[in-house]
């Protein structure tokens, strides 16, 4: 085994056995997409009528409709969450630890959103079930497809929150991040209404969400689920982890200063 | 060469001079301390050695590599301990240190002979399955020491290991690393404590983003307490100022 896998196999590691033994963070994760299925998805399932658009091949219920997107959420959530932490609390000491690591940067960098990736896909898989049980079925082999195309959507998301909190000093605690990153893309996709709703209301608004990352990275999770393809969906979801990966690089570049705020 | 060179680095944040024209070494086997007040910019140094930051002039050099032209076999040779723990208190403390193995490409029988010999060095073998929440100030820093040996760097560089440690364990701490640098090891240990400098260490004192001297203790001191040599060289400017 090459010391690149080693490193690799550690931070996954660590990534899972912390997850695991914070429980707290395990339930929290797994009660908010809960509410909006069980709750929101409920009362919102009469106020929206859905026509057959693809992948669906029938009329399905709202809360059908809804799931991809709060798989999504899911992964936007933990790729904010794991990254912002990096600046907050006390992690940035483990990030500090990371990187005096020899191996390359990038690769560490990657390793981090890899695990931060893999623990959401446990988050994803516990969800999945929990709607199962409730009546809310995906095609039996979607379960299956969806697992490659959950880790570049993983990995996209991550590498946002990566670039967010190298470079981005003003928005100092979580509720900023929510309210000028999460809100935003999350209302603004695909994720609780298809793009022809959207459009019935704004064009421009539609535009929008045709254009966010996180619209083409719920849309591929969608297709996914019912085990179609959706090029194009996946084709920007990976030209924006490049973009995103690209830019948390040049900000926890060494030259630049990782700590110039922090080191005394 | 096998301790560490540090060549006139400078670094600024914006227009506040943080180092300036700063060189010193610390040679193998000996205990190094690099001694400023606070804010005198031992983290910043510290953040140069680590690579986390790169200085714009002056060079760096880690057991003959240089920290600007080699980057990760330098930092293959350098154990680092922060003045922040960073600490996963919810794993125990083989756990951690398997991470920590695993970062530097250590795994399976290699990682678990390297864990056990690091352990043992501080005197913390019997603690290997215990959780880190578990462990007290002075031995959770005995594990970071610990791990920090972990993959055998030449380089030991700790920054104030003992804020917030009780005296006993000021002490204990202070006489392991001691015996790591008498073991052949280059240590640098950063401090504004003097007592944790014995009589014969090399000092290097650090004011104002500048060495103001470098030499060992007992020459410092002179007829004086270091203490009171280190105030005089740092405080007196400050009250002067």
């Amino acid at each position: 085994m090459t010391a690149w896998w080693v490193a690799l196999r550690a931070v996954v590691i660590r990534e899972a056995l912390r997850f695991l033994s914070q429980r707290g963070r395990f339930l929290a994760a797994l009660v908010r997409p809960l509410v909006w299925l069980l709750v929101f998805a409920a009362g919102f399932r009469a106020a929206l009528g859905l026509s057959i658009v693809p992948p669906y091949q029938t009329y399905i219920t709202y809360e059908v409709y809804i799931v991809p997107g709060l798989v999504g959420m899911i992964q936007l959530f933990n790729g904010m969450q794991s990254s912002l932490s990096l600046v907050y609390d006390q992690e940035m000491g483990s990030m500090r630890l990371l990187l005096t690591s020899p191996l390359p940067r990038w690769w560490l960098l990657f390793a981090k959103l890899l695990a931060g990736t893999l623990v959401s896909i446990l988050q994803i898989a516990v969800f999945l079930a929990l709607a199962w049980g409730f009546g809310i079925e995906m095609e039996p082999l979607g379960y299956l497809a969806v697992l490659p195309v959950l880790v570049l959507t993983g990995l996209m998301l991550g590498a946002l929150g990566l670039f967010i909190s190298s470079t981005i000093r003003q928005l100092e605690n979580f509720a900023g991040v929510m309210n000028f990153v999460i809100f935003p893309m999350f209302f603004l996709s695909t994720a609780l209404y298809p793009l022809w709703k959207m459009a019935e209301s704004s064009p421009l608004l539609r535009d929008i969400c045709a254009f966010n990352p996180f619209t083409h990275a719920v849309e591929a999770i969608r297709f996914a689920l019912y085990l179609q393809w959706n090029g194009p969906a996946l084709f920007w979801t990976a030209l924006s982890f490049a973009a995103f990966l690209a830019a948390a690089l040049w900000g926890y570049d060494p030259a630049r200063g990782l700590t110039r705020r922090r080191a005394g | 060469m096998t301790g560490l060179d540090v060549e006139d680095v400078s670094y600024s944040y914006g227009t506040r001079r943080a180092l300036d024209g700063v060189s010193f070494s610390a040679e193998a086997g000996r205990f190094t301390a690099l001694l400023g007040p606070n804010g005198a910019g031992k983290s910043t140094l510290f953040s140069l050695m680590t690579r986390l930051l790169v200085p714009p002039s002056g060079r760096i050099v880690v057991a003959g590599h240089d920290l600007a032209r080699a980057p990760r076999q330098a930092l293959a040779r350098i154990g680092v301990v922060f003045q922040q723990p960073t600490l996963d208190l919810d794993l125990s403390v083989r756990r951690s240190l398997r991470y920590f193995a695993g970062l530097h490409g250590l795994s399976g029988r290699r990682a678990e002979t390297a864990i056990d010999a690091a352990l043992d060095r501080l005197g913390m073998r019997e603690r290997s399955g215990e959780q880190v929440r578990a462990l007290n100030g002075g031995h959770r820093r005995r594990m970071e020491i610990a791990r920090a040996l972990i993959h055998a760097p030449a380089v030991l560089l700790l920054d104030e290991p003992t804020v917030g440690l009780d005296a006993a364990s000021r002490q204990a701490i202070t006489a392991h690393v001691h015996d790591l640098a008498a073991g052949g090891m280059a240590v640098l240990w950063a401090t504004h404590l003097v007592d944790e400098i014995r009589p014969e260490d090399p000092v290097v004192v650090l004011h104002r983003g500048r060495v103001l001297v470098r030499a060992d203790a007992a020459e410092i001191a002179g007829t004086q307490s270091l203490g009171a040599a280190f105030l005089a060289l740092t405080g007196g400017e400050e009250a002067a100022a």
